[in-house]
């Protein structure tokens, strides 16, 4: 027994009902127009043609927070014009790659610590030194031995 | 390409009037393209001048036509100051300076939600841009950007004055390298919010003798 319409025949229908809704829509039969349109751009606003700043401002630190967003929002600017060059402008770090570096080492050490089971981490401390580890463990892995009576 | 750019050249600089007309053949490999700013208005094949001002360029391929007036524009992402009028439902009704008010949602703001409203109350400034604004819809305007974060957008201004100044003066006081901001910059510090409505709003922390000293200054002339 049918209960409701099958997929296929929603399907149709769907498709029926976009022909005709896009049948009804009235466009312009002007190719050429067309091709002529992505060639002049227009622009309504003076913002982008003057490259106007942001409109919040400070001075002599009035308002440090705004004086904040000022930098933020002007050189977001100035990335965006400076996308075209390839300079790769370092960002100002609060730590040096060193210190990062360091960090990244201990971290990456004690999240494997954390993991391993607790006949490993044994294993772990011993081979601290080996840093490439290049010592591979060659001791057979200790599985359970089924007691003999 | 390059005929294209020549017949624009030759009138950068020169005062034009509504009328005036730039007709070239298109080429026909799609590269390049020009933008036309304010003033001018593509038509069929030619660009038009539809206001009278001074033909600006800028590089590579921006052109438009430099004229000054005090009608406010309301136009999409500009930012401005808005006075909150009124507060109905959901929505605070905000005076931009348009023929019409602007709507403001209670959700536009930074961290709000339908518990943590804002606090807004009816006469408060904002600083907000425009998401809808063209000529057949009401405008609306948020305090929030497209990631949600407020970027100096929202309520500001507990003291301070808001005036009104020209479209023009507001545009010289907003370029990159404004000489007027760095002058004024030079006199003493303070805060200036402006507004692409023609609203500016400052506020500073003078005792009264530098403030009549200041004016002293002024009505000399020696500023």
């Amino acid at each position: 027994m049918q209960r409701g319409l099958d997929a296929e025949l929603k399907k149709q229908l769907d498709e029926e009902e976009k022909r005709i809704i896009s049948d009804e829509h009235w466009f312009l039969d002007l190719p050429e127009l067309k091709a002529k349109e992505n060639y002049i751009i227009e622009e309504r606003s003076y913002a982008p043609c003057e490259d106007l700043v942001f409109g919040r401002m400070s001075f002599r630190g009035f308002n440090p927070e705004v004086e904040k967003l000022m930098l933020l929002m002007n050189t977001h600017k100035e990335e965006e014009d400076d996308e075209e060059e390839d300079n790769v402008s370092r960002m100002e770090t609060d730590i040096t790659d060193e210190e990062m570096a360091r960090r990244y080492e201990s971290l990456v050490e004690s999240m494997r610590k954390k993991f391993a089971k607790k006949r490993d981490r044994s294993a772990i401390t011993k081979n601290k030194e080996d840093v490439n580890c290049n010592a591979v463990d060659n001791r057979p892995k200790k599985a359970f031995l089924k007691p003999q009576y | 390409m390059d005929t294209v750019h020549a017949c624009f050249e030759e009138k950068i600089g020169e005062v034009l009037l509504p009328g005036d007309v730039f007709s070239f053949r298109l080429p026909e490999s799609g590269d390049g393209s020009i933008k036309t700013g304010p003033g001018l208005r593509r038509n069929g094949e030619e660009v038009q001048v539809y206001k009278s001002g001074i033909l600006r360029h800028k590089q590579p391929n921006m052109y438009w036509i430099d004229s000054q007036q005090r009608r406010v524009r309301v136009l999409d992402s500009h930012h401005v100051i808005g006075i909150v009028t009124a507060k109905s439902g959901d929505i605070f009704k905000v005076d931009v300076g348009g023929s019409e008010q602007a709507s403001l949602s209670y959700l536009a703001f930074e961290g709000a939600t339908k518990r943590n409203r804002p606090n807004v109350q009816v006469g408060d400034l904002v600083y907000g841009q425009f998401t809808i604004a063209n000529k057949d819809m009401e405008p609306k305007l948020v305090c929030i950007d497209s990631c949600g974060r407020a970027n100096g957008m929202g309520v500001f201004g507990a003291d301070g004055l808001l005036f009104k100044l020209s479209l023009g003066l507001m545009r010289r006081l907003l370029a990159p390298q404004s000489e007027i901001a760095k002058d004024l910059e030079k006199i003493f510090p303070f805060e200036l919010v402006v507004g692409m409505n023609g609203r500016v709003w400052s506020c500073e922390n003078m005792t009264s003798q530098q403030r009549q000293t200041l004016f002293k200054r002024v009505a000399e002339g020696s500023l």
